[in-house]
């Protein structure tokens, strides 16, 4: 690792101030970063340490409406017992990240700002229509995920929160990399108010997307029959040596088949 | 450089470290602590699990600065003296290990995945839990019969506890 300065903010105003100084990034948990910094991938030169600002902690329930901190862990999301019972999908989708050590550190807003193409909370916020909130405006997750590794965040910007409504059906399935664990495939289905929606990651060349194939498929029936013979196009899919593209397209079908029956039961 | 100070196992420490120290770089270089091993250094392995904070995470992805205020234990501080923690002793009675290397991160693992279970552990939720952690002697089986076993005997033994305090 090349040498780094490290700040601890004590504040979202004072991490704001500080990532200002020379080619700094926000450290969250450290899980991409660090590793990412071990192999030299990244060399910031400063790093501002948002992990113990207590006002990004924490999941709020109220009603239909979710927030959840950016400094949560996905340890403390897949535990919260309120969002089990708001949105038990998502809490479900935080317990399959990563392990149980890298749950501990990792937090959501660290996810999201990153936006791996295999991440799974990506697919879950364009599923249910999140807003992104961070330090200066809130940003709908449809315009926040914009490419491989791309967001919508500007130099310096602070991802604070994320908040959804809580939808009346949910369910992720995930087609995991037996060695690294990330999503060969992953689908996030939701049946809301403003219809059904189906966002899939790990699979699109340019990271997340929603798969108009499926939810056209599910906007008469949201039963897992309803996707029988539906094919999913290859195009502008993956392809790498952990799948072709036609292999991730014929998985996209089956994934949310399991996700609209697991959202069903 | 930063001042780096905390608690390891009961003793507070400090001690002065580049930013860009590693926490597993800190117990070992800077303590002599050298039961944390390095395996992988790509944050797969587990091999340098140590609880931060009362939660078991990886070492290696994590700076010693980053760890700075916080409760460190690590394998050198399981056991009571010259009585093994019990899931040292299992880990001894059940030969859950053959090089040894995996061992500390396998036995801080389970610790941490044991107090998250109060009600027990069954082999497939123990093997799930396992995930972060790679014995490259695969010898898994054994591991997962120590981590149950240490499991029901800890278990049988908060029930004594209480019992007393009743």
């Amino acid at each position: 690792m090349y040498s780094v300065n490290y700040h601890r903010a004590a504040s979202v105003a004072d991490a704001a101030k500080l990532v200002k100084s020379g080619d700094a990034k926000l450290l969250s948990g450290g899980m991409t970063l660090i590793p990412a910094m071990k192999t030299r991938l990244a060399a910031p030169s400063d790093l501002v340490d948002l992990s113990r600002i207590k006002e990004l902690q924490g999941v709020k329930v109220s009603g239909k409406t979710v927030t959840i901190g950016a400094a949560t862990t996905h340890y403390d999301v897949a535990n919260d017992e309120k969002l089990r019972k708001a949105c038990p999908a998502f809490a479900h989708l935080a317990s399959l990240i990563g392990d149980p050590a890298v749950r501990y550190k990792g937090t959501i807003g660290g996810s999201v700002a990153n936006n791996d193409p295999a991440a799974d909370y990506p697919a879950a916020l364009l599923a249910l229509g999140a807003t992104i909130v961070t330090n200066k405006r809130q940003i709908s997750a449809a315009k926040f995920f914009t490419g491989l590794f791309e967001t919508a965040l500007k130099d310096g910007e602070i991802i604070t929160a994320v908040s959804f409504t809580a939808p009346a059906k949910a369910a992720y399935e995930k087609f995991r990399n037996p060695a690294s664990r990330y999503a060969i495939v992953g689908v996030f289905v939701a049946k809301g108010k403003d219809g059904v929606s189906v966002a899939v990651t790990g699979a699109g060349d340019d990271g997340v997307f929603r798969s108009k194939e499926i939810e056209a498929a599910l906007a008469k029936n949201f039963a897992a029959s309803a996707l029988d013979g539906v094919k999913v196009s290859a195009k502008n899919l993956m392809t790498d040596l952990h799948a072709s593209a036609d292999y991730r397209a014929s998985l996209i079908a089956v994934m949310a088949k399991r996700a609209v029956a697991a959202a069903n039961a | 450089m930063s001042d780096v100070s905390f608690v390891v196992n009961g003793k507070r420490v400090s001690g002065a470290a580049e930013d860009r120290t590693l926490l597993v770089h800190f117990l070992r270089e800077n303590l002599g602590l050298t039961g944390t091993h390095v395996g992988c250094d790509t944050s797969q392995c587990g091999a340098c699990v140590v609880h931060v904070d009362g939660k078991a995470v990886k070492s290696c992805s994590m700076l010693a600065v980053q760890a700075s205020g916080s409760t460190v234990v690590t394998i050198e501080g399981l056991a009571n003296g010259a009585d093994l923690h019990p899931v040292q002793a299992a880990f001894k009675e059940h030969h859950g290990l053959q090089c040894g290397f995996c061992t500390p991160g396998m036995i801080m693992t389970a610790t941490d995945m044991i107090a998250r279970h109060p009600e027990g552990l069954d082999e497939a939720t123990v093997r799930t839990e396992l995930e972060g952690n790679i014995c490259r002697c695969t010898g898994y089986h054994n591991i997962v019969k120590a981590i149950l076993a240490a499991s029901k005997t800890m278990a049988k033994a908060s029930k004594g506890r209480a019992k007393q305090a009743a």
